[in-house]
């Protein structure tokens, strides 16, 4: 025998399931009228400092299909990036969104500053991206990815640079579509699946 | 940036299988290739706050938020409680959790639930509040329906409520239900069987909490969600490969 760790365990995750709408985002769902507003309708307040963005795409399942039900959160720094908490940190830049694909096309939207650089605690500095969380009917516990910009340098970003099949480094670049606009598909299984994270 | 402390890696083992055949959704919705694993950076050792000013009075009472008070939810009332901790034992206090469910015929209030139980027209089925300085949060709300589910032929989900909990930082996000003590259900669901571990699947079924209970009113039921922990040590600033 030895000590006891004296430690607990996570509770374990369940699906987030096909009415998630209705807790996260209730007035999107339909239920009005609780809250005056969802929350995390938007990632910044007017005056944000940075350049606006607005990134566009959808999460398809193993069979190509843009799910219709799926619901992503977003949390990033400011412009300069610092994270809200942190000190310094732009006041009009919360930093989280939810957003959910559209029912009748499976398309989301999410429409932001572009985050900065973000130090780590060992001096590393990662480049430009935004954390994704992915919630859904038949997705058991939610799935971590990045998003980051095809138009920086990504060169010297320590996640990135553990991706060993660099082919799949694309899957977490957000393609330049015009000045400020973006997109970023997310494949959960199959060809071109998405790098997912465990972190 | 001088709390910001390395979460401990996330104990996948006590988590369902992301690919489960019997939850026949999770066949096309569940990676393929393995997770990227990572020391946690940044990016998940922050997260968002939501603060008391986020919440309104009946917030945390779904039998009454729906019609602002006007009138109740019909159902078995119950006050859903518990404590919120991470692996390391410490209360998470100040952190926004958020339940949905079914009314007490097993029925959603939302356009893709077409299952013929009616609608209850005083209960929406969303509710959220903010633990306090112990980690403690509380509910009022009526038990939840089992209701049938498009699956296997004959499926029903066990009466459950789903919790979603943020905690400091954005790594320790996450999403469960809670089942109710006794329900024969739970042992015939494969969205519950996705947890392969039978004492951890036991650990999301809340207990009958008599001494919570109040005579003539509610019946108490609790539910402790422990989240992810962080790493305390004055060794943690040094240069990776040192
Ligand atoms: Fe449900």
């Amino acid at each position: 025998m030895t000590q006891s760790l004296d430690m607990l365990v996570e509770t374990p995750s369940q699906t987030a399931g096909p009415y998630v709408h209705i807790g996260c985002i209730p007035t999107f769902a339909g239920v009005e009228g609780i809250y005056p507003q969802d929350l995390g309708l938007s990632p910044i307040e007017d005056g944000a400092k940075g350049q606006i963005v607005t990134i566009t795409g959808s999460v398809f399942d193993g069979t190509g299909w843009a799910m219709r039900d799926a619901m992503i959160e977003s949390w990033q720094a400011d412009a300069a990036g610092r994270y809200a908490g942190q000190e310094g940190a732009d006041p009009n830049v919360s930093g989280f969104c939810r957003f959910a694909a559209d029912k009748d096309s499976g398309q989301f939207t999410l429409r932001t500053v572009k985050p900065g650089a973000v130090a780590n605690r060992d001096g590393s500095v990662m480049a430009p991206h935004i954390t994704l969380w992915i919630v859904a009917r038949g997705i058991n516990i939610g799935l971590h990815t990045r998003l980051y910009f095809e138009d920086e340098n990504n060169d010297q970003d320590p996640l990135l640079a553990r991706i060993e099949q660099r082919h799949r480094v694309d899957t977490l670049l957000a393609r330049k579509t015009g000045e400020g606009s973006y997109h970023f598909d997310i494949r959960l299984q199959g060809e071109g699946e998405t790098v997912f994270l465990d972190i | 940036m001088s709390d910001q402390k390395p979460l401990m890696p996330r104990r996948r083992e006590v988590h369902p299988l992301p690919y489960w055949p019997d939850y026949k959704t999770s066949v096309a919705r569940s990676p393929s290739l393995p997770l990227l694993s990572m020391e946690s950076t940044t990016s998940e050792e922050t997260g968002p706050r939501f603060g008391h000013s986020t919440l309104g009075p009946l917030d945390n009472n779904l039998i009454e938020n729906y019609t602002q008070g006007a009138a109740k939810a019909v159902g078995e009332r119950v006050r859903l409680h518990g404590r919120v901790m991470d692996e390391t034992g410490r209360p998470v206090a100040g952190t926004l959790v958020e339940i949905w469910q079914a009314n007490a015929g097993g029925r959603y209030r939302h356009i893709k639930d077409t299952y013929f139980a009616p609608l209850d027209p005083n209960f929406g089925g969303c509710g959220r509040t903010i633990t306090d300085d112990a980690g403690y949060y509380e509910f009022m709300t009526i038990r939840p329906g089992a209701y049938p589910w498009p699956n296997r032929a004959n499926d029903w989900r066990p009466m459950h409520v789903h919790f979603s909990i943020f905690g400091p930082t954005f790594g320790q996000r996450l999403i469960t239900q809670c089942y109710f003590q006794g329900d024969p259900l739970i042992d015939l669901c494969p969205i519950a069987a996705t947890i392969r571990d039978r004492s951890q699947l036991d650990r999301l079924v809340a207990a009958l909490d008599m001494q919570n209970s109040r005579g003539m009113d509610y019946l108490a039921y609790k539910f402790d969600i422990v989240l992810r922990g962080r790493r305390q040590t004055m060794f943690e600033n040094r240069p990776e490969g040192m």
